[in-house]
């Protein structure tokens, strides 16, 4: 079970609802994901196409609980604005956190994060920050009242899986009773299974699933990935090493001595 | 009065936010909005004057990641 500021959740696959080809593909793929939480956004409204009306009345379909984020916030302002009209208009303290510092790889401004961070747990919210697997980052952030944090894996949509095993792991390591999410940069399901044979409590897909050639297939390749991932890291995978160790016993070996 | 919406200068005859969404158009719609950067919440429109010049935003749900 995960648990996400006193939310019990069954899954551990968060899908995002962006880029799908239509909205039936999008619905399909939730089911498809056994997701229960997804992710939305805020955008202009035109009075006469109003679309955001039709995307919200799908969304209350699913049944679904939803994290709105902050995409596109590059200041410590535009992103607290965000979070209340996100706050208003979806009902819910869940926020998940963007200050984007950098235009080519979408990385976080960790220095603004943490500032919107603290104002925006102060007011109540329930901060999901976007981060990068930084140590110290970290440490400000849950200071700061987060207690969530959702380290990128790669970049948003490149599909590159996780970049800096090594920092992640000590991310893991050094954390373990917080939850952390791998938000951003998967590609394959076998990214997601890496990440929670790793010890990370869940994964945020988008791209790698709205993208793909059939979405709804890859959002259940994505879902067995994760449980298999889950199941895995409970088990207890074996350590890595150099050298081979014979599986089969070699006391009995015949032909020997 | 000529305000920004969404980016676009508008021609608004009402001075209340309230009455101005209503006369753009969003009377039912599920928005949120701000004004001049600051969030304006729903209960508070009623009470928030527009002046020349202004910026207003005005958002809905959308697709996100």
């Amino acid at each position: 079970m995960l648990e996400l500021y006193d939310t019990a959740l069954s899954s551990r696959l968060l899908l995002g609802t962006a880029r799908y080809p239509s909205p039936a593909v999008l619905t399909a793929a939730v089911r498809a994901a056994r997701a229960q939480v997804v992710t939305v956004s805020l955008r202009r409204e035109s009075a006469g196409e109003r679309a955001g009306q039709g995307f919200w009345s799908l969304v209350r379909e699913l049944g679904v609980r939803v994290l709105p984020n902050t995409a596109g916030c590059h200041s410590v302002k535009e992103a607290l604005t965000t979070a209340h009209m996100a706050r208003e208009v979806f009902a819910t303290p869940w926020i998940k956190l963007e200050v984007i510092g950098e235009d080519d790889t979408l990385q976080p401004d960790v220095f603004g994060l943490v500032e919107a961070a603290r104002i925006l747990c102060a007011e109540g919210f329930q901060v999901f920050p976007y981060t990068t697997e930084d140590l110290v980052v970290a440490e400000r952030l849950l200071e700061a009242g987060c207690r969530v944090l959702m380290p990128w894996g790669a970049p948003i949509g490149s599909g590159r899986g996780l970049n800096n095993l090594y920092g992640l792991r000590a991310l893991r390591a050094h954390f373990p009773d917080v939850p952390l999410i791998i938000d951003a940069g998967l590609g394959v399901p076998s990214h997601a299974a890496q990440a929670l044979e790793l010890g990370f409590d869940a994964v945020l897909i988008n791209t790698a699933v709205a993208q793909a050639r059939d979405p709804v297939q890859m959002a259940a390749a994505f879902a067995q990935a994760v449980e298999a991932g889950a199941v895995a890291c409970a088990a207890g995978p074996i350590e890595a090493r150099d050298l081979a160790s014979p599986s089969t016993p070699v006391i009995g070996t015949a032909f020997r001595g | 009065m000529r305000i920004q919406v969404n980016g676009s200068w508008r021609e608004v005859p009402s001075a209340a936010l309230a009455a101005a969404l209503s006369d753009l158009g969003y009377g039912d719609a599920l928005v949120t909005t701000a004004l001049n950067g600051e969030f304006v919440a729903s209960e508070a429109r009623v009470r928030t004057l527009l002046a020349d010049g202004d910026r207003l935003e005005i958002l809905a749900p959308m697709q996100g990641g």
